[in-house]
């Protein structure tokens, strides 16, 4: 009982620091980061997880990536993305995930706050020696928002170690520590009896029982402590003392039941049956499918047979035995349902997932199993973590489905690309190479004019400035006086010297004009540049659409097979291990309806059997009545 | 009758072990191997993922001419958000009816991705319909309009709505 209360306790106190969620940056930097962040706030953990890599992934990618946005929030995302997987329950990449921040180059709380929730990490799993040594590991700055959390782990690292008086000095110090109420002096109670003090824990527990919260977490292990406290109690003959802490039970609580069952008998373990009716005839009247209204149904009738109420007891019995013979029925049948694969069609039905009351609204579809009857079941660790990745399962089984679809698509848009480009795509390379060739050589030009005038800066040249009118006027001049000196004849005196005015006037304007012209030259140079540079972007925007044309279509054969082919595998994979899964879903639950038959059907016989007994009383009792009054 | 109700009183204490009752056919190291082999297989299917996003980006929303638009919430927005329409150039792209889960999920900081899609180099005009609630319950409805200019690499614009105004985040 004791090992088990500890197992009960890890398993409740395990949830409240393993369920916080990531927290968004005051400042975020990378909408990326947001948009994981925003899948994990809703649960959506694959999403969160998918988008988060692949952030990272692309971070470590960059050249630079301190100018990537999320540098200001990469610290985050590697811790998140390790928490995302440990919701994920994937386990052993969340450890990965926080095994490299450890090893990476990081700040000491950081550091601390890794090794913390590796140290978390190995705890859930069962490993708390690996999840000691974790926590033994950490030295310096711990984060203050962590301090209390990483305390209480240390706790139940020490509890499920065996080291309770270690466990009992933190737990003592944590006893008011804000959001652990209640849970720190619950585990204080057990680690003190565990410790073999047995007094202080049971006063401790006591007072854990009377804490004043009115949150249901705090209600919650409000009960759990009356109820541990109360059993143990009963356990130990100390029957006025367990009805008195099984009392402080609420009555509509997760507990109540089991309570008031328990309160009834330690009334009737003291004789006091009138006293033992008032919570059984409570508890009698709620749902019949609950073992305990169940044993209710006997611990009545048997109280009022106590009482010699022997012909209601009778009546009682008859009703109880005519009620398990259903109930038998019902769970037959509910077993023969899971047989049939009903409970994990049921489990994984659409409209299921949006309500929170999920697993009570199964019993209302049609052909599902008694699922009230597995409440208790679905409410265990291992059921809940294999019902989960089942869940996940199918999950990704739609994945796989839709994104085979969705190759069926791209491949499709493909095929229509290259339908549309490959005969247009030739003539454009055509006219573009033609183009091109004409760009480059009016490039060469510019280069060319940019050259000179450079040179001329240094060694002034006016005639490279000379208009094209005055060289044809030079050439004319020129090919006169070649004219005029064929055969050897002397040019004219007067002829000669109106060339030579005409070539002056040429020369004084081509020289006068030299300065003002090479600034016209470089002002048309930079006109120039301007329409160059349109020209370039207009180039590179045609290279860059005509290389997207290409890459609309072309190299994608190669990741799509590779792509259809890894998903078939997956998908094969994944049906393999939901097979399995389900198989061991319903393994648990035809388990636990049959443990709940089993029992039923000896109830059945008790009820027979007693109920005979009470007609016996009772005819008896009538009797001597009679005979008294003859 | 008194050893009937030890045994009810045992009872009670099986019912607190029923939920592991099914250990004696189904084993510790059974769950643990198939959870190991989930875990493997959900890392594949991670994998296939990542590689899937990339061919879709480059597939359908190669960078020159991709645009993307988030949804954020100010910080301590309490209004109650019903939906958001989005409009790309006059044409409608997007409409998003938020539930209670999506809205938490923005309230804490989350940002949605509501729309990816492809536009050509050069300015655009964005406009955006919010419909909700206030902090008092009554209906209100606001737009905004803005313009961003798409170059050669991709282009993400945050939209952040608050109570009182709506901005964009050109990024």
């Amino acid at each position: 009982m004791k090992r088990l209360i500890v197992s009960l306790t890890i398993l409740i106190f395990s949830t409240p620091s393993a369920s916080a969620g990531p927290s968004a940056p005051k400042e975020l930097r990378d909408l990326h980061f947001g948009e994981a962040l925003y899948c994990a706030y809703q649960g959506d953990w694959f999403d969160a997880i998918s988008r988060l890599d692949t952030e990272l992934m692309q971070h470590y990618g960059v050249d630079e990536p301190e100018r990537d946005t999320l540098h200001y929030h990469v610290g985050e995302a590697k811790f998140d993305v390790g928490d995302f997987e440990l919701a994920y329950r994937m386990h052993r990449r969340a450890g990965r995930a926080y095994t490299a921040v450890i090893e990476g180059n990081v700040e000491e709380p950081v550091r601390n706050e890794a090794i913390f929730r590796l140290a978390r990490l190995y705890f859930q799993k069962d490993q708390p020696v690996n999840a000691e040594d974790a926590v033994e590991s950490i030295r310096g700055d711990v984060p203050p928002e962590i301090r209390n959390d990483l305390d209480f782990l240390r706790a139940q690292i020490h509890m499920a170690n065996g080291r309770y008086p270690d466990a009992v000095r933190i737990l003592r110090g944590l006893k008011d520590a804000k959001g652990l109420q209640g849970f720190a002096t619950y585990n204080l109670g057990i680690a003190l009896i565990k410790d073999g003090k047995e007094l202080d824990g049971r006063q401790v527990l006591d007072r854990t029982g009377q804490i004043s919260g009115v949150d249901d977490v705090t209600l919650a292990i409000k009960d759990k402590a009356n109820l541990v406290l109360g059993f143990k109690l009963l356990k130990e003959k100390d029957f006025e003392g367990a009805k008195l802490v099984l009392d402080r039970v609420r009555l509509n609580g997760p507990f109540s039941n089991r309570a008031l069952l328990a309160s009834g008998w330690a009334a009737a373990s003291q004789g006091r049956f009138e006293r033992a009716l008032v919570p059984w005839s409570i508890v009698v009247t709620r749902e019949v499918t609950d073992a305990s209204v169940q044993e209710a149904m006997l611990a009545v009738p048997y109280a009022y047979g106590k009482l010699n109420v022997n012909s209601k007891a009778a009546v009682m019995y008859d009703s109880a035995l005519e009620k398990f013979d259903t109930e038998v029925d019902k769970l037959g049948a509910s077993i023969k349902s899971i047989r049939e694969g009903n409970f994990l069609r049921a489990l994984t039905r659409e409209e299921l997932k949006q309500d929170p009351d999920w697993v009570v609204k199964l019993r209302n579809l049609p052909q599902t199993p008694e699922t009230y009857y597995l409440l208790d079941l679905m409410a265990s660790h291992d059921f809940q973590e294999s019902l989960k990745n089942y869940l996940d399962l199918e999950q990704l089984r739609t994945k796989l489905y839709s994104w085979e679809k969705d190759l069926d698509a791209f491949e499709d848009i493909i095929a229509q690309r290259r339908a549309y480009y490959g005969p247009l795509l030739p003539v454009i390379d055509r006219e573009f190479r033609r183009l091109d060739s004409q760009m480059r050589l009016r490039l060469e030009q510019r280069d060319r004019i940019e050259q000179r005038l450079t040179a001329m800066l240094v060694v002034p040249r006016p005639d490279y400035l000379a208009t094209a009118e005055e060289r044809v006027i030079g050439e004319r001049i020129a090919l006169l006086e070649r004219k005029l000196t064929t055969g050897g004849t002397a040019v004219p005196d007067e002829v000669d010297a109106r060339i030579n005015r005409l070539r002056g006037v040429l020369h004084w304007n081509v020289y006068t004009e030299y300065d003002s012209r090479f600034t016209e030259a470089y002002k048309d140079l930079r006109d120039l540049n301007r329409e160059v540079d349109l020209l370039k972007r207009q180039y590179t925007a045609f290279v860059r659409t005509r290389q997207a044309a290409t890459q609309s279509y072309e190299g994608y054969d190669d990741v799509i097979r590779r792509l259809r082919s890894t998903i078939g595998k997956a998908r094969e994979k994944v049906g393999q291990l939901m097979a399995r899964q389900g198989q061991m879903l319903e393994t648990m639950a035809v388990n636990e309806l049959n443990a709940r038959r089993d029992r039923l059907a000896k109830f059945q016989t008790k009820a027979s059997f007693s109920m005979a007994d009470s007609y016996d009383r009772a005819t008896r009792a009538q009797i001597k009545e009679k005979e008294k009054g003859e | 009758m008194f050893s009937w109700q030890r045994g009810v009183i045992i009872g009670i204490s099986v019912l607190f072990l029923s939920a592991v009752a099914y250990g004696q056919e189904i084993s510790k190291e059974q769950i643990k191997g198939l959870d190991e082999q989930v875990q493997e297989v959900k890392s594949d299917v991670l994998s296939i993922a990542a590689e899937l996003n990339q061919l879709e980006e480059k597939l359908l929303y190669p960078s020159n001419t991709q645009v993307a638009v988030f949804v954020s919430l100010a910080n301590g927005e309490t209004f109650r958000l019903d939906s958001v329409e989005i409009q790309l150039d006059g044409e409608p792209v997007a409409y998003h009816l938020y539930t209670f889960k999506e809205l938490e999920a923005l309230r804490k900081g989350g940002v949605q991705h509501i729309y990816t899609g492809n536009v050509r180099s050069g300015g655009h005009d964005l406009q955006v319909l919010v419909l909700g609630k206030n902090a008092g319950g009554a209906d209100f409805k606001k737009s905004g309009r803005f313009t961003f200019d798409k170059d050669v690499g991709p282009k993400f614009v945050e939209i952040s709505l608050a109570g009182k105004d709506i901005t964009m985040n050109d990024r």
